[in-house]
């Protein structure tokens, strides 16, 4: 523009103002985090029971895939049922890779997430044209696919999967036969590099390009966002987390088939604590998956075996209850801090 | 008044299936003035809208933007070079603050947040909205949303501002405000094209009219000239004057 429209004199203390509060805000979200990781560091010192220490690495575990749902789903707004396929990848390339080809599984896992990233700029640019309930079934068939295809891909061990050798106690392998509170300590950390990306993108151009896109792709369009990138660009990232989650997974189970990571069911289990928690929200993943994984985990130990499918009537229930009473999750309960908006501040 | 024109539209035709909503358009927007596209229900006005702004694309003809030819261009371009809209039915951006609506218009120019940050705060102090920086849009009054549309254009610091019907439906004391907040965007350099019903409120603000009448341009001039004109009169004036 030749002269911008010129600035009343009154104006730069307020916008100071305003400016300096959002910065405490955030400022303040990094502290809650920090003593909330050094808490859970700490947990292992507590929780010496082996089969606690097991729930506590897939809650975080799935804290951190819920996370990087999260950047796709809740702030871009794309509603993927298909991310078990990420997890798949990820899983696939770490296993393959260090069995095959003694790749550490540190490499392998960001080989996988680079892999998955690819695919899903790949996927995104055929799918991003769908809009709504069709892109969210795309991904669910396409996910089906990847599951299909895993079952039958000799290289990959079709249908009876890969096992990894056994060895000694190691970080750079990442097996740990006798004491699993390493597995806690990568999946906290995996959870705190998620979360932290998440934090970043929350104040960056594309984490509000991805908000606008979600609210209203026309008008972001209008206003100069380029929507099939920004949807691209989020789908990546979040499938790259996943894929590393999925390496991860692999590592800590020692062993990956098709239906112990590509299941339909797992897509969802990534889902629900992101609902049940708060869609969009950088605590409202963490929050859902701290209820429900160790809900699930016990209900099935205490009720049944783990294919009786009752921890997904529970957590049906739960979702049902959530949408009827809170349908923005549960974080909303929380103060205003944690739930992300600055509605406090007004 | 400088005559330098700012927007070309050269035998611009849209057809929708077999209804032609806009027949071999020829029309041109000065650099600096205000100019009003009117027309009764039905004459292609927010298609032509349209076809400036990049949200379709003409189905022949030509549209220049400062001498370039932009037909082609996608609203996301157009908007980088420097062409903004407002929507006549407001679409905030419902799950962030006002102030981060207006970024969005910010990061055209800004590639830092900080930067956005500041840049809307202060467009949203130009538009008057500056107490409502940390509110959600969906706690906003209809005429603050209608501000917040023009605030949200004008953080992407446009050449040309289009915009759709921004005073219909205010209170005569909201319309007031409205215009003078026009006048102060087109002071500031920024051209302006309002599509718009209300007659009343739109002569005195114009310099310039274009009426459209079923698809094809019907009078051009200033609105004394325009409104004088027989077959406006006829076309519309004269079938039934709009009070909305």
């Amino acid at each position: 523009m030749q002269t911008s429209p010129s600035v009343p004199a009154a104006a730069p203390s307020a916008a100071n103002d305003a400016v300096r509060s959002f910065g405490v805000h955030r400022r303040g979200q990094l502290l809650i985090a920090l003593v909330l990781f050094v808490l859970i560091a700490l947990l292992p010192q507590v929780v010496q029971n082996a089969y606690l220490r097991n729930v506590l690495v897939l809650t975080l575990l799935y804290a951190a895939l819920a996370q990087a749902w999260n950047i796709l789903g809740g702030y871009c707004g794309q509603i993927s049922l298909g991310h078990a396929l990420y997890f798949g990848v990820g899983a696939y390339a770490a296993s393959k890779l260090y069995v095959a080809f003694g790749v550490l599984p540190w490499f392998g896992m960001l080989v996988g997430g680079g892999l998955a990233a690819l695919l899903a700029l790949v996927l995104g640019y055929g799918c991003f044209r769908l809009k709504g309930h069709y892109f969210s079934i795309a991904t669910i068939v396409i996910a089906e696919m990847g599951l299909l295809l895993a079952h039958n891909w000799e290289w990959l061990g079709a249908a009876s999967g890969i096992q990894w050798p056994f060895g000694p106690d190691s970080w750079a392998t990442l097996q740990f036969a006798r004491d699993k509170t390493p597995y806690v300590y990568f999946a906290l950390g995996l959870l705190a590099v998620t979360w932290l990306a998440c934090w970043l993108i929350e104040d960056s151009r594309w984490g509000y390009w991805w908000r606008a896109v979600k609210d209203n792709p026309e008008a972001a369009e209008s206003l100069g966002v380029t929507v099939l990138p920004s949807k691209m660009a989020a789908a990546a990232i979040s499938a790259f987390f996943t894929a590393v989650g999925g390496g991860f997974y692999a590592a800590f189970v020692s062993y990956v088939d098709p239906d112990s990571v590509m299941q339909f069911r797992f897509s969802l289990l990534i889902v629900l604590p992101v609902v049940l928690g708060g869609i969009g929200t950088l605590w409202g993943p963490i929050l859902g998956a701290a209820i429900l994984i160790p809900l699930t985990e016990f209900s099935r130990s205490y009720m049944g075996g783990s294919g009786s499918g009752l921890d997904l009537m529970i957590y049906g229930g739960l979702v049902m209850a959530v949408a009827l009473l809170k349908p923005e999750g549960l974080i909303r309960l929380l103060p205003s801090r944690f739930s992300g908006k600055k509605e406090a501040a007004r | 008044m400088s005559t330098e024109l700012l927007v070309q539209a050269r035998q611009v035709t849209r057809r929708f299936g077999g209804l032609v909503a806009n027949s071999n358009i020829d029309a041109e927007v000065r650099r600096g003035e205000i100019l009003g596209l009117i027309g009764p229900n039905g004459a292609g006005k927010s298609t032509f809208f349209n076809l400036i702004a990049g949200a379709l694309p003409p189905t022949s003809g030509q549209i220049l933007f400062e001498g370039q030819d932009v037909t082609g261009l996608p609203a996301t371009r157009r908007c980088a070079l420097g062409i903004a809209r407002t929507y006549q039915v407001p679409r905030s951006f419902d799950s962030m603050s006002v102030v981060e609506n207006v970024m969005i218009g910010s990061f055209v120019r800004h590639a830092g947040t900080a930067a956005a940050r500041h840049a809307a705060l202060e467009m949203l102090d130009f538009t008057g909205l500056a107490r409502q920086a940390n509110t959600l849009t969906h706690q906003l009054t209809p005429p603050e949303k209608r501000r917040l549309e023009v605030a949200r254009a004008l953080a992407t610091q446009p050449k040309l501002l289009l915009l759709d019907e921004v005073l219909t439906g205010l209170t005569p004391s909201e319309a007031r405000l409205g215009v003078e907040l026009i006048r102060r965007v087109r002071d500031a350099g920024v051209t302006v094209v309002m599509v718009e019903h209300v007659m009343e409120v739109v002569m005195p603000l114009v310099d310039r009219a274009v009426v459209l009448n079923l698809g094809q341009v019907l009078a051009e001039g200033t609105p004394a000239e325009v409104v004088r004109n027989p077959a406006v009169i006829s076309a519309y004036l004269g079938e039934r004057r709009h009070a909305a």
